[in-house]
């Protein structure tokens, strides 16, 4: 090619071209048809960095149309330097409209957050997933995990919570906590915190995850079951705090700890940006 | 308020104006031209078009110019590129015996038919920095070697086939497409075409590390090189609405070819068996280190023992590629507060409750 040919290349709406938005849509079909199967899929080389929410913007790349209202997290917010990175490349692949409201978005890219705002049906969360494979730090060989998921022999996982039970009396996995998805997949809910967890069972939203530099996709349709791990003597909690938000005083989100200054002292927020925001004007 | 965290619109426009006045660094300075950095930093544009798996010398440039010299980086950015062009033909196999060769080179025979051409080498250069480089020199004009040297070359493993004494390189029955590893993923076992793509598109230094650790006892790998070839092939391809080849263009290539001992199996008497490798452009440390560690992947297929890292398909392959390693190692610099706050909650919590008995009870758990 000449120079003059390469400076007028023209992106396809939402970068990737239609093949490829075909190939992950029936890709998508399967995952959704065996939820939390990891389907293996051709991830693309995106503009963005493995590791920083390629598999999410892949899946959303396929999925998002001229009419789509776009929202994009990262830890909850929406100002976070990624979000904004994120947001601000399907602007200008898409062209379509972007907002920060959980409420007003019909499509969400999440990295490691799940909205305080509930969820209703029709929209779709897509996750940024680093590592899909939920028995990988207990095993490291994918020929094996495969094995392991097709025989839904997940003892090493009960094993593990146990010797933490043991060790510590506690289970000691605070966030990306395993799942069981509709009684059949052991499956990772991607890095979110275990507070999250509940929010996936029978959710009006369809739940995609995508992980690009593992090539793997899977999704929790609406309405599945979505179980967290545990024993009957020690049932799955999710993290509390003493405090309230010290911005909107809520009780019931996740809080982030912000360190104020050089002294130690601290605060803590809502890591929803946008749910603080609405607590904090609903206040007003 | 705790802004400090957050990075909005601005601050990341303004990291782009930065960056940008950076790579043109001080405006005095005449700016670089693709066409300099093609033809003056060569070797750099090869790699970056072989881990970038796209033969265009313009865009290696290019992408080149734009990370400021760095190859991983301008790696990503013609990966990037390449996943928007469209896949229209397969080539046919390349006959790398057809080669217009420039440069090759045999470690096991003396003499071999057609002779050792060393082409433009630095092997013997002594390394000695020329300061004569500093300030500009013209370099006096170098009779090109096409005096005397057979045009095809022959292969010099074919010395060794003819007698049997090395096992043959065959297709697959059948001839299989091979697999297309940046439409399709990664899956395991891996066979040899797919394995052989992965480690086209690898990252030279992983690569050489395994290669190197293969002939430092971590592989039983006894190699010589076979033949080094480097030159210009031709590329064919056959649009199924032709139904005959043509050809489009010419890209230059480094082939390697190593030999290594067999002892012999149930099925197959003693022999050399090889270890293939193949790059865009003029890359013969990478080329070199794909044939060890291609080799080193065949020990089950060999029925050898595999114990080291460099044999293991799983751990050779997914940790090849420098764009998925640089961007997942990478993403520790964005924010992890929600599932640090998660642990720092949890440590919390252990340690309220951690008594001054309860670690020796954990001991005796």
């Amino acid at each position: 090619m000449t120079e003059a040919c390469h400076s007028q290349w023209q992106y396809n709406f939402a970068f990737l071209d239609e093949n490829t938005k075909r190939m992950l849509r029936r890709a998508l079909l399967k995952a959704v048809a065996i939820p939390g199967y990891q389907v293996p899929f051709g991830s693309r080389e995106m503009p963005l960095p493995y590791g920083w929410g390629t598999g999410g913007i892949q899946l959303t790349a396929s999925i998002i149309g001229q009419d789509d209202v776009l929202k994009v997290i990262d830890q909850g917010a929406d100002d976070t330097t990624n979000a904004v990175n994120i947001r601000r490349f399907f602007a200008r692949v898409t062209g379509v409209a972007t907002t920060s409201s959980t409420a007003a978005a019909s499509l969400i890219q999440s990295r490691h957050r799940i909205p305080e705002t509930p969820l209703r049906p029709g929209q779709i969360m897509v996750f940024q997933v680093p590592e899909p494979e939920a028995l990988r730090t207990l095993e490291a060989s994918e020929v094996e995990t495969r094995k392991l998921h097709a025989h839904q022999e997940y003892g090493l996982m009960h094993v593990k919570l146990y010797e933490d039970i043991a060790r510590f009396g506690h289970i000691s996995t605070s966030y990306d906590y395993p799942v069981m998805v509709n009684e059949r997949y052991l499956t990772s809910p991607s890095p979110i915190p275990k507070f999250d967890n509940p929010k996936l069972h029978l959710s009006p939203a369809l739940m995609l995850f995508g992980a690009g530099r593992e090539k793997r996709l899977y999704a929790i349709p609406p309405h599945t079951r979505v179980e967290s791990l545990a024993f009957d003597d020690h049932p799955f909690t999710v993290q509390r705090w003493e405090q309230a938000c010290a911005l909107c005083g809520s009780h019931d989100s996740y809080l982030d700890e912000i360190i104020t200054d050089d002294a130690g002292a601290r605060m803590f927020v809502c890591s929803d940006t946008d749910y603080c925001q609405q607590q904090q004007e609903g206040k007003a | 308020m705790y802004v400090a965290v957050k990075g909005g619109e601005t601050a990341i426009a303004r990291s782009w104006d930065l960056l940008a006045a950076a790579r043109r660094g001080d405006s005095a300075l005449a700016e670089l031209s693709l066409g300099q950095i093609r033809q003056q930093l060569r070797l750099a544009v090869a790699r970056v078009m072989q881990e970038g798996s796209l033969y265009d010398e313009e865009l290696a440039a290019l992408a080149l110019k734009q990370a400021a010299g760095d190859t991983v980086e301008a790696v990503f950015l013609l990966r990037a590129f390449r996943t928007t062009l469209p896949r229209f033909a397969s080539s046919k196999p390349l006959d790398t015996a057809a080669m217009r060769v420039r440069r090759r080179v045999s470690g096991t025979f003396k003499d071999v038919p057609g002779g050792q051409i060393l082409g433009p080498t630095a092997d013997y250069t002594q390394r000695l920095l020329d300061f004569s480089l500093g300030h500009g020199s013209d370099v006096p004009p170098c009779a090109l070697a096409d005096s005397g040297v057979p045009q095809p070359l022959p292969s010099v493993l074919e010395v060794l086939a003819a007698e049997g004494l090395i096992e043959a390189e065959q297709p697959l029955p059948g001839d299989p497409e091979p697999a297309d590893l940046t439409r399709q993923p990664l899956m395991f076992p891996a066979d040899r075409a797919t394995r052989l793509q992965n480690l086209a598109r690898g990252d030279e230094g992983w690569l050489l590390g395994l290669a190197y650790s293969t002939q430092r006892g971590y592989a039983e790998s006894h190699p010589f090189a076979g033949e080094i070839r480097m030159g210009e092939v031709s590329v064919s391809v056959c649009p199924e609405e032709l139904g005959f080849d043509i050809d489009i263009g010419e890209i230059t290539l480094t082939e390697c070819q190593m030999i290594n001992q067999f002892a012999g199996s149930k099925t197959a008497p003693p022999q050399f068996t090889r270890g293939y490798g193949l790059s865009f452009g003029e890359a013969e440390r990478k080329a070199m280190a794909m044939a060890l560690v291609d080799r080193s992947l065949r020990a089950e297929e060999l029925g050898e023992a595999a114990h080291a890292p460099a044999q293991q398909q799983e751990f050779v392959l997914y940790h090849s590629d420098n764009v998925e390693a640089s961007g997942f190692v990478q993403h520790l610099k964005l924010p992890h507060y929600v599932d640090f706050q998660a642990e720092l909650s949890l440590i919390r919590t252990l340690r309220a409750q951690a008594t001054p008995s309860s670690p020796q009870e954990a001991a005796h758990d």
